[in-house]
């Protein structure tokens, strides 16, 4: 027998061994704590520091106070960023949201394998990267050629000539329709797994009660799966606040008149284009005011919602 | 009228004819209706990767001509070929010799599997010691984790370059694998996974002289083994498809990932979509094939909890 006292190497009185099991965890978070402090705590700290600072590339800056956020504040193409931005996270909320619902819905009332094989169809456009999407789809939308006006014109018969991508007012909705496609399926996986834990017994009752589909769809089935639509709203809300690769490829840059320039684009162009990550740094802390003010709101109105109900 | 238009109405028809047909049963009817529009968004789905297939075989002589593939009688070398696979692999000139294009795919398999390997390795390490050991600080520790996780990424950007350029990371890889080597995400998740192995079994191997490092890596890691296929995978399509860090830091032509390089092609082979399709193609393939290998591992990775006894 091999599990006696006597037997075990570290006997657990002795110094060694309570040395040893003290050290051995932060041992192994050595990587993480050294990691953390070098990549997170310090540059958090310098991006307080570098948004007060002007910069002319990453080797020379000077203090300038409030200046990066009052020019950041002024510049007409910072309010065009956050409308663009805005006007993407209501469209993801709003319109690709309930789509992904809805299409959840309908695959859940199906069999189960017809609908592990359309959950892994409608899926597949998550497994391409943004910037492989956005090249895809600024081919997609091409006038004549892209299969995008082709089906327009098909369906419609108008449409085949339509610059998607280089006239301004057209290019919200383009990336909007493009990153439909991109995400619908994969929301839809979170709605999915919420749908199935809505309890069967309260849907039998309220349909033997007369409940019609809409009253059930009110009534049981959105109070069911609020956690996970409030859980779905806020990461998509996020999500859309910090979106640059699609539209960047997407549109080769920003689009017309900057149609497709977001938060993060212009983040990009301040900082990395013009080489001042002063102002790049201001940026970045308005972005993250924003979503954190946005997340907060978002979740104080579920939880009032909730009260009501 | 097309052929478009006539499938509509096809469809339509069916179900007017069900819908008549079996006046007791409309749930027949309805039935058929949740399968035609989840056909429709399956389709939907679908055909822009068809598209993409048919584009890149296509000769550009006819590749305005049809939207997906030619009729088959047209079928022939001058119709059907490889030409963009060969004028991606040709080979271009840049300052310091001739790059080509496989340069970049072993670029990004190397980057994407160092980044999976460092991250798994790091990763799953600090999550055994947040799992099984009983160290003073561990709350805290967590918590603060947790905060750093509610700090959005990109706040940091312009503070992390300028630290990469002091450290003369800059055009290299080290900046895009060290920053996130140890990463919170993953910590949490094997965390999780790691609190139901059961502790008789690290108990038994540490009586039976089994090193702290050897229980981890030999007991604990085969147990997390659904975990660590699904994180590999997660990690893996980050990093082949993540765009910005390696566009802000990579200069010299031969260190281009993919993301990077196919953007650009955008713009440099603006008359032959063909051949930067045939790029992206070849990008969206690696993802794709892991996704298919891993997908039950992913499956019950996301279900885990269920512990064999």
């Amino acid at each position: 027998m091999r599990n006696n006292t006597s037997d075990m190497p570290y006997p657990e009185s002795s110094t060694l061994y309570r040395l040893k099991t003290r050290l051995v965890p932060w041992l192994f978070l050595a990587p993480f704590l050294v990691l953390t402090c070098t990549f997170f705590v310090y540059p958090f700290l310098n991006a307080v520091a570098l948004a007060f600072r002007q910069t002319n590339g990453p080797a020379s800056n000077v203090f300038v106070g409030w200046d990066n956020f009052r020019f950041v504040l002024t510049d007409p193409d910072f309010h065009t960023a956050v409308k663009n931005t805005t006007v993407y996270a209501l469209a993801s909320v709003f319109v690709q949201l309930p789509l992904s619902l809805g299409l959840a819905m309908l695959l859940n009332a199906g069999r189960s394998r017809v609908k592990n094989l359309f959950r892994l169809v409608l899926f597949s456009p998550h497994l391409v990267g943004q910037i492989f999407v956005g090249i895809l789809f600024a081919v997609l939308f091409m006038p004549r050629y892209g299969m995008f006006n082709r089906f327009i014109q098909a369906l419609t018969g108008w449409g085949l000539e339509q610059r998607w991508l280089s006239t301004p007012a057209l290019v919200m909705p383009a990336l909007i329709i493009t990153s439909m496609w991109l995400y619908v399926g994969f929301n839809m996986i979170y709605f999915l797994a919420a749908l199935q834990n809505v309890d069967q017994n309260l849907v039998e009752a309220a349909r033997i009660d007369g409940a019609g589909p809409w009253a059930e769809f009110v009534h049981i089935i959105l109070p069911a799966i609020k956690p996970v639509a409030v859980f779905v709203v806020v990461l998509s809300t996020i999500g859309s606040y910090q979106l640059f690769e699609l539209p960047y490829a997407l549109l080769q840059g920003f689009g017309p008149k900057n149609a497709g320039l977001t938060i993060v684009g212009y983040l990009y162009r301040t900082a990395f284009d013009s080489g001042d990550l002063g102002t790049g740094a201001a940026i970045g802390w308005l972005l993250a005011l924003i979503i954190m003010t946005i997340s907060i709101v978002q979740i104080r109105v579920a939880k009032a919602m909730g009260g009501e109900a | 009228m097309n052929s478009l238009h006539w499938s509509l109405i096809l469809l339509a028809c069916i179900f007017v004819v069900l819908y008549g047909l079996f006046p007791r049963n409309r749930a027949i009817a309805f039935t058929y209706l949740r399968y035609v529009v989840l056909g429709i968004a399956a389709w939907i789905m679908l055909a822009p990767f068809a598209w993409l297939i048919c584009s890149v075989i296509k000769d550009k002589d006819v590749l305005m001509t049809y939207t997906f593939l030619p009729p088959i009688r047209e079928w022939s070398r001058e119709t059907l070929n490889l030409d963009n696979f060969r004028a991606l692999f040709a080979g271009e000139q840049s300052l310091r010799g001739t790059v080509y294009f496989w340069q970049y795919i072993v670029n990004s398999l190397f980057l994407a599997c160092t980044m999976t390997m460092v991250q798994l390795f790091f990763s799953s390490l600090g999550g055994y010691a947040l799992a099984k050991y009983d160290f003073k600080g561990r709350t805290w520790l967590m918590f603060y984790m947790l905060g750093t996780r509610m700090v959005p990424g990109l706040l940091l950007l312009a503070p992390v370059y300028k630290m990469m350029f002091n450290f003369g990371w800059m055009d290299t890889y080290w900046a895009l694998i060290v920053p996130g080597a140890a990463n919170v995400f993953g910590m949490f998740l094997f965390r999780q996974a790691m609190l139901n192995t059961p502790d008789s079994l690290i108990e038994a191997a540490r009586i039976d002289g089994c090193g702290e490092f050897s229980i981890y890596y030999t007991v604990v890691m085969p147990l997390v083994r659904p975990m660590t296929g699904a994180f590999c995978l997660v990690t893996f399509m980050g990093s082949w498809n993540s765009f910005l860090g390696p566009q802000i830091y990579l200069q010299s032509k031969a260190k281009l990932t993919l993301p990077v390089i196919l953007n650009q092609y955008v713009g440099v082979y603006q008359q032959q979509y063909g051949v930067f399709l045939a790029g992206t193609l070849l990008a969206i393939i690696p993802p794709a094939i892991l996704f298919f290998a891993l997908q039950r591992e992913f499956v019950a990775g996301l279900s885990s909890g269920a512990v064999k006894g």
